[in-house]
């Protein structure tokens, strides 16, 4: 083993609840290894038929933005409300578009 | 699944203690309050006051500590159980237990504590857990008793946590209460089924019912004016409704329930309040609620000591299953090179 590991390495939990619609995060767990991982993730989020695919990956190997930088990160769309739809006024009689 | 909606200090001793002043940065903790005003939510990585933190971290690996446990006195039932159906509806009861502990140590560690660390608290006698499991179930009726009256208290405390400002939290009761009225369903039918028996049947849900009930009345924690801490859980978004309101709306919800069963509660104030629109029930003996869970009742000891057994008895799987992952990665790199 390279790393002396204490605690079984946590894993986040995707789960598609039906074909056709997307893997959601429902949760995370703790496995060895990600066949395990799978099999618990059956047992814990599926008891109730709640899924038909499930996905796995190691919490470490998830990037994610930082907070702190929401504001500056997120900032760009803000007032681009041009992209929107609503933007545009279309005469009445156009209908639906 | 069980929360007691009291938070107790986890060191042994003492009743709940008031928090000490804010010491944080006044900026992050207007930005926080301002959040919390709008009924917002909190995320893991967002900043948080300590005082929040510490307080979420104790209530939740409190909360997971209860389920753990909670399969205990119920878990000693399995083998017993009159039918194999019964036997079935039981683990799988048994089974939801320890899931729901499972999605609340996963959102205890989102706050910075790791499983390895709870479950020491919870071991050593650090840590707390709901006071209803260190009573004995003696016969079948309990098992009845504790899915209608214990699951039926833990699902009033726990719809309004689903509200929490913390995500994790809140998310992972959604789940919980999604469970739950199964719990309770299973529970008191099983009584209702036992009340069309013979009369020593009745008898013993009845029996089961006069231990059980005072116990459930106490698990929505001590009278609002004794917990110092619950006016911070509320301004928190944490605590959404009082110990002494919740504690009515089960009352009021079980006695129609009770009637139904055939059974009757253990109260002699018990009455319709007409001018409170609500029942009136007697006092809850409290200094026996605080023996027990100062680690003074009937099966502390019991339980804990099965507990750790059980975690013990374990510890061989975990490290197999980490030796077995460890090869089969050791195999894939050495057939990848």
């Amino acid at each position: 083993m390279t790393t002396a590991l204490k605690e079984w390495p946590l894993w986040e939990v995707f789960v598609r609840s039906k074909q056709g619609l997307e893997h959601k995060h429902c949760g995370s767990l703790h496995a060895a290894d990600a066949a395990q991982a799978l099999e618990m993730a059956r047992d814990v989020y599926t008891r109730r038929q709640e899924g038909v695919s499930i996905w796995v990956v190691q919490s470490k190997d998830i990037t994610a933005s930082n907070p702190d930088e929401k504001g500056e990160l997120f900032d760009p769309a803000a007032d681009k409300i041009y992209r929107h739809p609503t933007f545009y006024e279309i005469p009445e009689e156009v209908g639906h578009m | 699944m069980y929360t007691q909606s009291f938070n107790v200090p986890d060191n042994a001793g003492g009743k709940t203690v008031p928090l000490a002043p804010s010491t944080e940065d006044p900026v992050l903790q207007a930005a926080f309050d301002a959040r919390i005003d709008a009924d917002g939510r909190i995320e893991p990585q967002d900043w948080m006051p300590e005082a929040y933190r510490k307080t979420l971290v104790r209530q939740i690996s409190q909360h997971a500590h209860s389920e753990i446990v909670g399969m205990l006195p119920e878990g000693n039932w399995i083998s017993r159980a009159p039918s194999l159906k019964r036997k079935a509806i039981l683990i799988a009861k048994v089974q939801d237990e320890g899931g729901h502990g499972l999605y609340l140590y996963s959102a205890a560690e989102t706050l910075g504590t790791s499983r390895d660390q709870m479950l020491d608290g919870l071991h050593s006698g650090r840590a707390k857990y709901s006071s209803i499991f260190n009573y004995p179930t003696l016969t079948w009726a309990d098992v009845g008793v504790i899915g209608w009256l214990v699951d039926g208290a833990a699902i009033m405390n726990q719809v309004p946590l689903c509200r929490c400002s913390y995500g994790p939290y809140a998310r992972a009761m959604v789940r919980v209460c999604k469970e739950e009225s199964f719990h309770q369903r299973q529970g008191y039918e099983a009584l209702l089924v036992m009340m069309t028996g013979t009369d020593e049947q009745k008898a013993m849900v009845q029996d089961a019912v006069n231990r059980w009930w005072w116990k459930c009345l106490a698990m929505f924690g001590p009278p609002d004016a004794d917990s110092p801490n619950s006016a911070l859980g509320m301004r928190w978004g944490i605590k959404r409704v009082s110990n002494d309101e919740l504690r009515q709306k089960f009352v009021d919800a079980t006695v129609p329930q009770a009637k139904v069963l055939g059974v009757t509660l253990p109260d002699p104030d018990l009455k319709w309040n007409e001018e409170r629109q609500h029942y009136d029930y007697g006092q809850i003996d409290w200094a026996e609620f605080w023996e027990t869970v100062n680690g003074n009742g009937p099966c502390n000891k019991e339980r804990l000591a099965t507990r750790v057994k059980a975690h013990n008895d374990g510890q061989w799987v975990r490290d197999a299953a980490l030796a077995h992952a460890a090869k089969k990665q050791a195999r894939e790199m050495r057939d990848a090179a």
